[in-house]
């Protein structure tokens, strides 16, 4: 196999990954621009999307198509109910009392899923039963096919529904001055429920991307995806879309790079890294506001 | 009837009694300002107006309807607007979309539609991105639609401030410091405007201001506040040469 081919290669496969990360790392990046916290439970809502797709799928013998659905539909209800009844209490408190709460939560879930469906990892057959393609030597498998398409899919989507619909603009207003928003006759409380279900249910495609791909079941699941994406909501600038969109191809494709041509141990290391050098040159991510501060 | 009365209206933060037994009203169509020294409360009667602070006593009612214990867009879609002392715009939007924010709630589709692009939907937005215009050519904004709203120099901000509380279609406005930082020529400016908002979109005006041209040129009646209360009010020219005005202004 040549070098080029096994570049390519390399490049698709962290596309694929980094697809995931970037699906993830727009909902930390929309809660943070609209209820100004990072949600550390969200990695959390990829492992319940999992697992609701296991017990749709392989227990209840749904078809596919309607197991996807209601595993994004279980998930948006959840990052409702999770906001309303840890986050939006504690609306007004200091960020630190938010993120000690994020992570309770996280733990909740995690536990939760241990307690129901036990430790021992279950496999779990992929529900993409297409074809792959050949490219020249390139090998693109159908799990990667549909997880390009559903991306690209929610990522236009979802920048028509931010730019373009009154709920869009809604958001955007909220993020920018929650007090002016209001007085503005816009339902602060509606739109931040709202941006909860949109993340979450991004989560549980990527929760569904995720478990074809690795085929593995276990109530930790979500939590390394979960901190990567993060990681690449940052490194993209956390608050913007376009950003963390960036941020996960970004982060995918240096994963896998290195990953291949360096060092598989120290893979994390180089894209941890990465993220210490970007924010050092720029504090606020790649494609982040730079603030000067008034003083 | 008047549009806006305000009886007994208070507010206390712990000990600190911000606001006290305020009564006002305020006629349809009118230009009413609420002036006073730094810290007298008005600001917070504003909050209280807006549905931002809760009062905890008084009673407001616009229209006959009563505001007490409503939250803040449920006062907006009631008929109140405001601006803001420190200017609060959407700045990373655009000029339009600063003024559609507030249009949307009155041209509602679903989400179904606007997802489908359905006629409906574009009809709205058609409607709605004409209406935004017609507020914004007003303020001779129409030009700089596209622009972001921090790309605005300090003037024209104020003018798309008021511009976004017009769009909510409001029967009383109410204008915090209008005229803060801006030179005399753009106050001049800034009072035929003021003029113009309130024969052009029939609303009554309320507002807080320091400048006493622009007070003395604009406001019919004035309410005047002091350590929270009401210390004068009626006529212009009558309040602004009340010896207790005066010295409430400028001290012994």
């Amino acid at each position: 196999m040549s070098l080029i081919t096994g570049i390519l290669e390399q490049l698709i496969n962290g596309l694929r990954t980094g697809s995931i990360y970037a699906l993830i790392a727009i909902g930390y990046t929309m809660v943070y621009g609209i209820a100004k916290m990072i949600n550390f439970a969200h990695g959390d809502i990829i492992m319940v999307g999992a697992y609701s797709l296991y017990v749709f799928t392989a227990i209840l013998e749904l078809p596919a198509a309607a197991a996807v659905i209601l595993t994004v539909a279980v998930c948006a209800a959840l990052g409702i109910v999770v906001e309303r009844i840890a986050y939006k209490p504690l609306r007004n408190a200091p960020s630190l009392a938010v993120l000690i709460t994020a992570i309770g939560v996280s733990y909740f879930l995690q536990n939760t899923a241990l307690l129901i469906f036990k430790a021992t990892p279950i496999p779990f057959g992929s529900i993409i039963n297409i074809s792959g393609i050949r490219l020249g030597n390139i090998n693109i498998s159908g799990v990667t096919l549909v997880t390009f398409v559903a991306t690209a899919v929610m990522m236009v989507g979802l920048t028509l529904f931010v730019n373009k619909t009154r709920a869009g603009s809604a958001m955007r207003a909220v993020s920018e001055d929650r007090g002016a928003a209001s007085l503005m006759g816009i339902n602060v409380n509606k739109t931040i429920s709202m941006t909860f279900a949109i993340g979450s249910a991004l989560a549980a495609v990527a929760g569904i991307l995720y478990i074809c791909q690795y085929q593995s079941l276990q109530p930790t699941l979500g939590a390394l995806p979960g901190i990567k994406a993060f990681v690449a909501a940052v490194l993209g600038g956390i608050g913007n879309i376009p950003g963390a969109m960036l941020g996960g191809l970004l982060l995918g494709i240096i994963e896998s790079l290195s990953r291949a041509y360096i060092s598989t141990q120290l893979a994390d290391a180089i894209v941890y890294g990465v993220l210490v050098i970007v924010l050092l040159v720029r504090p606020s991510g790649l494609l982040g506001k730079q603030k000067t501060e008034k003083v | 009837m008047a549009l806006l009365e305000v009886k007994g209206l208070g507010i206390s933060f712990g000990g600190l009694r911000a606001v006290d037994d305020l009564n006002m009203e305020v006629d349809r169509d009118s230009l009413v300002g609420l002036i006073g020294p730094n810290g007298a409360g008005k600001t917070t009667a504003f909050n209280l107006l807006t549905g931002v602070y809760e009062p905890t006593d008084g009673i407001i009612n616009l229209d006959g309807v009563n505001l007490v214990g409503k939250k803040p867009p449920e006062i907006c879609e009631a008929g109140i607007a405001r601006t803001f002392q420190n200017i609060r715009l959407f700045s990373q939007m655009s000029v339009l979309d600063n003024v559609k924010v507030p249009l949307h709630h009155h041209l509602s589709y679903s989400l179904a539609e606007s997802f489908l692009h359905l006629g409906s939907y574009r009809k709205k937005e058609k409607e709605m991105d004409e209406r935004a215009m017609e507020i914004l050519s007003v303020f001779d904004l129409d030009k700089q639609a596209d622009q972001l709203a921090s790309n605005l120099p300090y003037g024209k901000q104020r003018k798309l401030e008021i511009a976004r509380a017009l769009a909510t279609e409001p029967k009383l406005l109410l204008l915090d410091e209008p005229a803060a930082g801006m030179n005399p020529h753009e106050t001049e400016e800034l009072m035929n405007t003021i003029r113009l908002v309130r024969d052009r979109f029939k609303v009554a005006i309320l507002l807080i201001e320091h400048d006493m041209k622009l007070v003395s040129g604009i406001c019919e009646y004035l309410y005047v506040l002091n350590f929270g209360t009401e210390l004068a009010s009626g006529k212009t020219g009558d309040v602004l040469n009340d010896p207790r005005v005066i010295k409430a202004y400028l001290g012994e």
